[in-house]
């Protein structure tokens, strides 16, 4: 007969993380915990230049002085800031000048991962930087874009590099004490990647950035900083994973993007960092503040992120939609399944006239999870004509999960119009009966429904992600879920 | 300014009426607790501990961050212990009768009601309407099941400050089975010679299979500052049910809050609508609980602001059965450097299945100068259901002002059908056919501005009737 | 193909189907008609498996297999296909990703190997082409946004594309014009088999002008009151279910 759906639904839900395995790898850390001296130590590790260090060190008082925002809907044990560290590298013998250089043990995570570099490289042509533990190990494909002017290189390179590009733009988007968690990042932040699009250049490939968290008791906290010049167009990826481990993990990285006068960035996410086990325990916390501006006329930027991992994201990627006529968009799907907590959603703020902003969120909950879509539209005085549409749908799989909608909407002038719209629901009985209908099962069912629901912001991901966010939705939520 | 020496608790004034209240509690717990069982005396001290811990709520606090009540506390208040009704001319003040709105008038002058020797029709069938103060010392059951229970003051500062205060107000209570065929009007005026601080306190009872018809209008009489903190619990025993309408027509100076706890047992039925059309400062935080199978129920606003004026509206809708329905509509316009804030906040319990639950504000500016800040809030912790909610802000729309001008109409006068067609949408929701007409009446005499100053009671406006352009069928639109 | 035998089925308490008795040999096509609320669209869900229905009595055995016992994928697989009346949407799901993996469940359970992409879609496309329906319906998500004979197109087009051995209608003519009733007829003709069978399940006489019946039905207050030839439909067009309920006071 029947099987019983919460059975299946727990069957459904019950999948395992695929990607926490450990890679043995020989590290070069920071002393535990926070002080100046940390900050000095990362600095210094990375031969900094002393504007650099002032700024950590800014940040790290200010910091100091902060606190944890609790206005989300999540719930955690207090994190000890001085029990992590802050600084992990894999240790290097010398200067990797070629793929063949890298640390096999390496080679073989990022072929566990599926996305080896060698492949990635040879067939889908994307460019990698790859950030294991704070810093980048390898970035592919410079030289092919070298030629087009891009600079593509990890953010410690750039800061040697181009020292004057990142001086100019670090920190302009997301001030070193915007938050809590900024405040940290800018203190501490290890690598990550940087990108620069110059004038008019339509960067020919995706530029893709793999994060991962290897070491234990490690925090991460990369920056990443991506400026599109006037008339640019880049379409950026960011994928993580962290191994499996009891004990929670901190990640707060912060992301920023400046679109100049018709420069568009699209930036996408497939987040999957280690969610904890099915009672709860370990996993990473995922304090992320990602924010772009569009700073100069007719930009465009565009967040697209499928969140399944981490045991909590906090998260709100945004556009400051400064220029007249720019656009900002954002796209999310996340799952929460046993006991992981989601508060995320975007904020779009329109400065400039005739601005245009979207957010469709898809959340989708199980177990005993909690996911919150909080988002803020605002439209200030000078932002006449502009627009905004929301659409926050929640899908309930399973009667111990909480699916919560927060939206703030604030005008400020008479000629612009926001809409919000959101539902609530679970796929419903004649759903599954017409698919079971069909010789479906239940199981395969709900992860038809459950793609479907989620096919408005999985179109939106380029090609190579689009294939690995389905995978990914199956795995959160079970193996035929795709 | 120099003057604002005094931080109470986030809020910078030159008076410091929380030590004030403090004060003044200790000085007449006597009298105040005179007639209490030992359990109200307690929720009082528990009360008065509450708003001392938490004070006057200030826009650091996530519920109160678009309002602030700075400047409305900023002033010298006397606080009226005892009614005062020496020099007043009753006849005069209460001129309320609406022509053909037929109902049974309540009066309260400056939060405290005021015996006028009507009675009920329905008296000797068990109805009652009399004073709060009344019904501590006659209705002392009604007073012990039900005071306080629904109004919590543990989270709410000036919920906690009206429990520990409070005295006078309305009372009503309907028995079992009892359909009350008047419609009871409460009728809340403001009248004195400086800036008062009020505080009436209410109970509606609703016995099993009841209902009862509520018109609460707020109005000032004159043009001193008045600070109302109003609180209403509202209980609808199972299968009653209670018709509802806020009428709030206030001065500029006045900053009124009404906190309205309802309580919904099974297969109750609520219908509440807030009608707000002018006043300083309003904020009207509707708490409605489902706490039966079945129970339903709607929670309508509409306002019309202007000038400098403010309007907050707060709605929880607290799904805590399975099998409920509720439906929230909020729609405002607002004018000049008015600013609104709407708040709904809808929580499905984990039990609650099968609730059905929508929520909507709608919102139109007419000035560049016009703020509006909505917050519409889904919470759910029950799958099996029906949650949908939905905000706008926007303008007239253009494409029905190109309809109407085509049509020959004025610019200024289809901006006002649109604004009114964009009104009457809660307006046609009024079941009492004379009170929706003179609500309709007195929208469109808002839209026309001619109601910006309130000399009279909402329901007594004697501006004469003018012919005006709404006669076009806007069916037809 | 399908033996019914003294069938009652309740929902709440209520009973619904009072002992129906009913054999569906191979290549035949059955008729069942009756007013509206006597227990039509009831049979068809309990036939497909729907867990709504409390059987008190009765079984039904189809191709050897007793029907009750198995889910209601199970029963798909076996080749049992229901059209509904009301097909629900699925937003986002494309057609084409819903047939596959239909398709390949049923095959699965079969023990087969998934259908290659290729094959599957050819065998889209030539369904297409038999039953005319426009190549956009395709790529469309399930049922959404469709119009009410689109929606009937749509069922006609899945009962091909699955080739079920007993197929059952559920008032697939209601909401059609003459010119998708048409449709929806032929593609039912073309798919008429020697060895599969129809379970038409329709108020109106109209629909079996083009589909026509080996037997037709009368259901009437749970009860199989009157079987016999089409000449049956014709009569109850005429005479109107009064007739019916008049004889059977």
């Amino acid at each position: 007969m029947e099987k019983d759906p919460n059975n299946i639904l727990d069957e459904v839900t019950q999948g395992e993380y695929k990607y926490g395995f450990y890679t043995d790898i020989e590290m070069d850390t920071a002393p535990m915990g926070l002080s100046e001296d940390t900050v000095r130590f990362i600095s210094a590790k990375k031969n900094e230049p002393e504007w650099l260090l002032q700024y950590r060190l800014d940040a790290y008082r200010k910091w100091l002085v902060m606190t944890e925002p609790t206005w989300a809907h999540i719930h955690h044990a207090p994190i000890n800031y001085q029990d992590i560290f802050y600084y992990a590298a894999p240790k290097r013998k010398k200067e990797l000048t070629n793929l063949d250089e890298v640390d096999p043990e390496l080679i073989e995570t990022f072929n566990k991962l599926g996305i080896s570099l060698e492949e990635q490289k040879r067939l889908t042509g994307v460019a990698v930087d790859a950030v294991i533990d704070s810093v980048s190990v390898k970035t592919t494909f410079t030289e092919t874009l070298e030629k087009q002017g891009i600079i593509f290189c990890s953010f410690s390179e750039a800061v040697q590099k181009v020292p004057e590009l990142v001086k100019q733009y670090l920190g302009t988007v997301v001030p070193s004490d915007d938050n809590y968690f900024a405040a940290l990042n800018s203190a501490v932040f290890s690598d990550g990647s940087f990108c620069y699009i110059p004038k008019g250049v339509r960067c020919p490939i995706e530029l893709s950035t793999y994060f991962r968290i290897n070491a234990a008791n490690t925090g991460q906290f990369e920056r990443t900083l991506i400026i599109g010049d006037e008339g640019s167009y880049v379409s950026y990826m960011e994928g993580c994973t962290a191994p499996m481990r009891d004990e929670n993990q901190l990640h707060a990285a912060i992301v920023e993007i400046i679109a100049l006068k018709d420069a568009q960035v699209k930036y996408s996410t497939v987040q999957n960092w280690y969610p904890g086990n099915k009672k709860g325990e370990g996993g990473i916390y995922n304090f992320v503040t990602k924010r772009g501006i569009c700073k100069g006329n007719n930009s465009k930027i565009s967040w697209t992120q499928v969140e399944t991992g981490s045991a909590i994201t906090w998260k709100y990627p945004s556009v400051v939609l400064m220029g007249d006529n720019s656009v900002g968009e954002f796209y999310s799907v996340a799952v929460t399944n046993n006991f992981q907590q989601a508060d995320t959603g975007s904020k779009m703020i329109h400065l400039g006239k005739n601005t245009k902003s979207t957010i469709i969120s898809k959340g989708i909950s199980a177990g005993q999870s909690s996911n919150s879509y909080r988002g803020l539209v605002k439209m200030t005085k000078r932002a006449e004509n502009s627009r905004n549409f929301s659409q926050c749908d929640s899908l309930l799989l399973g009667d111990r999960c909480g699916a919560h909608t927060f939206p703030y909407i604030k005008t400020e002038n008479k000629t612009s119009i926001v809409e919000h719209e959101a539902t609530t629901s679970k796929i419903s009985d004649d759903q599954l009966f017409y698919c079971n209908q069909r010789g479906i099962s239940t199981e395969s069912a709900i992860g038809l429904i459950v793609n479907g629901y989620a096919r408005e912001v999985l179109k939106q991901l380029p090609m190579e992600f689009a294939v690995e966010a389905q995978k990914l939705l199956s795995i959160s939520l079970e193996g035929s879920v795709g | 300014m120099e003057m604002k020496g005094i931080i109470m608790d986030g809020i910078s004034t030159s008076f410091n009426i929380k030590d004030t209240l403090l004060k003044l509690f200790d000085d007449n717990i006597g009298s105040l607790s005179e007639k209490d069982t030992p359990e109200i005396a307690e929720m009082r001290r528990k009360a008065i501990a509450v708003f001392a811990r938490q004070g006057f709520p200030h826009t650091k606090l996530e519920k109160w961050r678009n309002t602030d009540l700075s400047k409305v506390l900023n002033h010298d208040f006397s606080f009226p212990m005892e009614p005062q009704t020496q020099d007043v001319n009753f006849e005069e003040i209460f001129r309320c009768d609406v022509p053909g709105f037929d109902t049974h008038m309540i009066s309260q002058l400056n939060g405290c009601f005021i015996d006028r020797g009507k009675t009920l029709l329905q008296a000797n069938t068990g109805v009652i309407a009399c004073s709060m103060a009344e019904a501590f010392i006659r209705h002392k059951d009604h007073i012990i099941n039900h005071f306080g229970k629904y109004a919590s003051i543990s989270d709410n500062g000036l919920t906690a400050l009206n429990t520990a205060f409070a005295r006078d107000g309305v009372f009503i209570y309907v028995p079992d089975n009892t359909e009350v065929e008047e419609i009871i009007q409460v009728v809340n005026l403001i009248h004195s010679e400086g800036d008062i601080f009020v505080q009436p306190r209410n109970l509606v009872i609703l016995g099993r299979n009841s209902s009862l018809k509520l018109v609460q209008c707020d109005d000032s009489v004159d043009d001193n500052t008045g600070f109302i903190n109003s609180v209403t619990e509202v209980v609808l025993s199972e299968g009653s049910r209670l018709d509802h309408y806020k009428l709030q027509n206030k001065n500029n100076r006045s900053a009124l809050i009404n906190n309205i706890y309802f309580h919904l047992e099974a297969g109750a039925n609520l219908s509440t609508n807030a009608i707000s059309l002018n006043g300083g400062l309003i904020r009207n935080e509707a708490n409605v609980k489902l706490n039966g199978r079945g129970a339903h129920a709607d929670i309508l606003g509409v306002y019309l602001m202007d000038r400098n004026q403010h309007i907050d509206n707060q709605v929880f809708v607290d799904h805590a059965q399975p099998d409920c329905t509720s439906n929230e509509l909020f729609k405002g316009i607002l004018d000049d450097q008015a600013s609104g804030v709407f708040n709904g906040h809808i929580l499905v319990r984990q039990d609650a299945q099968r609730t059905n639950a929508y929520q909507n504000n709608k919102n139109i500016l007419i000035s560049d100068k016009a703020v509006i800040d909505t917050r519409p809030f889904l919470e759910i912790y029950a799958d099996d259901v029906k949650c949908s909610h939905g905000a706008t802000v926007g303008q007239l729309d253009s494409e029905a002002m190109f309809y109407l001008r085509s049509r020959g109409i004025s610019m200024e006068n289809a901006r006002m059908l649109l604004m009114y067609a964009f009104a009457a949408e809660i307006v046609n929701r009024i079941s009492i056919p004379r009170l929706k007409q003179r609500i309709d009446d007195l929208v469109k005499k808002r839209l026309r501005g001619e109601l910006s100053i309130c000399e009279q009671c909402v329901l007594h406006c004697s501006t004469k009737e003018q012919k005006v352009v709404f006669d076009i069928d806007m069916s037809k639109v | 193909m399908l033996s019914i035998k003294n069938l009652r089925v309740s929902i709440s308490g209520k009973e619904i189907l009072r002992g129906i008795n009913l054999e569906v040999k191979p290549g035949e096509v059955h008729a069942i008609m009756g007013p509206n609320g006597t227990g039509k669209s009831t049979l068809a869900s309990v036939i497909s498996g729907r867990d709504i229905y409390d059987i008190t009595e009765g079984e039904i055995i189809f191709k050897g297999k007793n029907l009750l016992e198995m889910s209601i994928e199970d029963r798909a697989s076996e080749g049992i296909f229901l059209g509904f009346q009301y097909p629900v949407e699925i937003p986002g799901v494309s057609i084409t990703n819903f047939m596959r993996t239909a398709i390949n469940e049923q095959r699965k359970y079969h023990g087969l190997d998934p259908m290659p992409a290729s094959e599957f879609l050819a065998k889209m496309e030539e369904k297409k082409q038999m039953l005319e329906i426009q190549a956009k319906l395709a790529n469309r998500s399930v049922n959404e946004g469709f119009s009410g004979g689109e929606k009937k197109k749509n069922e006609i087009f899945q009962m091909a594309m699955l080739d079920p051995d007993l197929a059952i209608l559920d008032e697939t003519d209601s909401g059609l014009d003459i010119d998708a009733l048409k449709i929806v007829a032929n593609g039912v003709n073309k798919l008429r088999k020697p060895d599969n069978s129809f379970l038409v399940i329709t108020h109106y006489q109209r629909l079996l002008d083009y589909i026509v019946p080996d037997i037709v039905h009368v259901l009437f207050d749970g009860r199989i009151v009157r079987s016999g030839g089409k000449e049956l439909a014709v009569e109850l067009e005429e005479k109107g279910y009064e007739w019916i309920k008049a004889e059977m006071d």
